[in-house]
């Protein structure tokens, strides 16, 4: 074990994004963006509508390749690797950086299959790893216990809050270093968010998460960084507890008051 | 109760009792043909009973008639078509709808649809007078090289290279039935949610694994519809298979180059011709016999998606 150290927090930088660009086809979406997603914290990204923050994450895991005429430049480093660059491989990168969406997105199969699939996909188990992979990514997910007697049913007959929390086990299972959550409460019900807002502290623990969020006070309970994005440019980032109690930009303070929005 | 009122109900219910009326004529209509048919083929079904089925007789002089003959020949015809349109078309969806540049994909749609509209009569053109004599001179002699080398199926592509036959029926019929199976399969392809593919491609998974792992369970009910259809249009097409088929009433051997015959090329050759009596009644009965075979193919699609319902758990239907 290594000796803890209470009082300094060393930050290690998990992606450095650096003066990245983002086009859809020739319409610029992001401007220059600069910014560190920390080991282990919890990166909340805040804006209005159409303020290029899910571009952003879509960016970090190279989602955008599927849809031809979308393309960034700049630097995006994750492992330091430069993964903006040709040659990348996408299947390895997206096996790192894992992603959890709007809306639930359960695979047709049963929840069992739902989480097998995408860990058989990169790692070779026997029948016992993998039962054991399952329930730790179930246990993770807090639905272990919600579904351990129904794992052969299918995945699309839980409920929706359920069903998040299954797709974050699936990303989970795959052991990303990053998770990317792209407004994973925007369909679901206040407990169900609230439930899910709990996940992301504990997930923190393994893994470092990056949120896009519309909801300026779940930005505020669940991240340590937040970074507030206006017009696909990079306005503010900093410390969650600076950036709401004194902003330092006059758009920041106009959007977290809410005279803008 | 106002007028207006009186008036909205009065027309909901003549409303109500129309569609009724229209969607209960279709199930007249059907057992209408169903009794028609099989009063016209009674003179047949009282002499050769099921001998019919399994007699490859077809002596119109001395009246005896069995069905084997253009009942095999439907059958294999039509397999022969589903099995060589099946992936092409498969590709062709696959193609349009993942990988293709968003420029190609809708002028290779079109195209694709346009070839759905094709009358079969122009196939069965084309198949007889460009298609057979190429495929006589150089595809069969080099089929005849390399599978008919093999054992077991050697068998079935034994034979001389006479351009038509069942063989080329069955490849003209894959042709035709190709659009419709590829313009369905795209349809319901494009219905799978980004998100859910997103959500795979997410995970690290290549093109393939989310096709074959997320949109075509996903889309299973409406992929095997587009088969059904295919299969249903195989079956019954008449024309281009009349043409190209050969139309010999014999089943001498297993060959698929050999001529064969279909039900419906049957009756189109010799409906006109056949005298009343037992020789109508006998073609009668065979167009009942299509009639049986269609229904079970759709039961039998109908029980697959049954039992994979059971299997899954469903899709998101």
């Amino acid at each position: 074990m290594m000796p803890v150290e209470p009082v300094v927090q060393k930050l290690t930088s998990e992606i450095s994004i650096r003066n990245l660009n983002f086009y859809y086809g020739k319409a610029i979406a992001l401007k220059n963006i600069n910014l560190e997603i920390y080991k282990g914290k919890v990166t909340a990204f805040i804006g209005p509508s159409g303020c290029g923050k899910s571009t952003l994450l879509r960016t970090i895991n190279r989602m955008y390749d599927l849809y031809p005429g979308q393309h960034a430049d700049g630097e995006l480093i994750v492992a330091g690797k430069n993964i903006l660059e040709k040659g990348v491989d996408t299947i390895e990168l997206r096996a790192k950086v894992g992603m959890v969406f709007q809306k639930p997105t359960p695979f047709p199969m049963s929840i069992y299959e739902n989480i097998a699939f995408g860990v058989r996909m990169h790692e070779k188990l026997t029948r016992n790893e993998m039962d054991d992979r399952i329930e730790w990514a179930l246990t993770k997910a807090a639905l272990w216990n919600e579904v351990k007697d129904k794992l052969n049913k299918p995945g699309t007959g839980l409920s929706g809050g359920q069903q998040q929390r299954l797709c974050i086990a699936r990303g989970v299972a795959v052991k990303p270093q990053v998770l990317l959550l792209d407004e994973p409460t925007s369909a679901l019900d206040p407990i169900s968010t609230m439930r899910i807002e709990e996940l992301i502290h504990e997930l923190k623990r393994e893994f470092t998460i990056a949120i896009v969020t519309h909801n300026m006070q779940q930005a505020a309970r669940v991240s340590d960084y937040t970074a507030y994005m206006y017009l696909g440019e990079l306005v503010e980032f900093g410390k969650t507890d600076e950036l709401f109690i004194k902003p330092q930009d006059k758009r920041t303070e106009d959007y977290i008051t809410g005279r803008m929005g | 109760m106002s007028e207006t009122q009186a008036k909205g109900r009065l027309a909901d219910l003549l409303f109500f009792n129309l569609t009724r009326t229209v969607a209960f004529i279709t199930l007249a209509l059907l057992g209408g043909i169903v009794i028609s048919l099989t009063w016209s083929a009674l003179p047949s079904i009282e002499k050769f009973g099921f001998s019919f089925l399994t007699s490859s007789a077809w002596n119109p002089p001395a009246d005896d008639f069995g069905a084997l003959v253009p009942i095999y020949g439907t059958i294999i015809t039509s397999i022969i078509a589903l099995v060589i349109a099946l992936p092409i078309s498969f590709g062709i969806a696959l193609f349009l709808t993942e990988m293709a540049p968003t420029w190609l994909r809708r002028p290779l749609g079109i195209a694709i649809e346009l070839l759905a509209g094709i009358p079969s009569i122009v196939y069965g053109i084309w198949g007889l007078l460009v298609f057979a004599p190429i495929f006589g001179q150089y595809v069969q002699p080099f089929i005849a090289q390399t599978l008919g080398k093999l054992p077991l199926i050697g068998a079935l592509f034994s034979g001389p290279s006479l351009g038509i036959g069942i063989l080329a029926a069955g490849i003209i019929l894959a042709i035709m039935i190709i659009p419709f199976i590829a313009s369905v399969m795209r349809d319901v392809f494009e219905l799978v949610p980004p998100m859910l593919k997103e959500s795979c491609y997410g995970l690290g998974g290549t093109t393939w694994e989310t096709v074959s792992k997320v949109v075509l369970p996903y889309t299973r009910v409406g992929v095997i519809g587009g088969v059904m259809l295919g299969l249903g249009r195989a079956l019954g097409e008449t024309m281009a298979v009349t043409f190209v088929i050969g139309n010999a009433s014999l089943l001498g051997s297993f060959s698929l180059f050999m001529p064969g015959n279909s039900i419906t090329s049957a009756l189109a050759n010799e409906f006109a011709e056949a005298t009343p009596g037992l020789y109508t009644a006998a073609l009668v009965e065979l167009g009942l016999i299509l009639f049986v075979i269609t229904f079970i193919v759709l039961s039998l699609s109908k029980l697959l998606l049954l039992s994979m319902e059971k299997q899954n758990g469903g899709g998101a239907h």
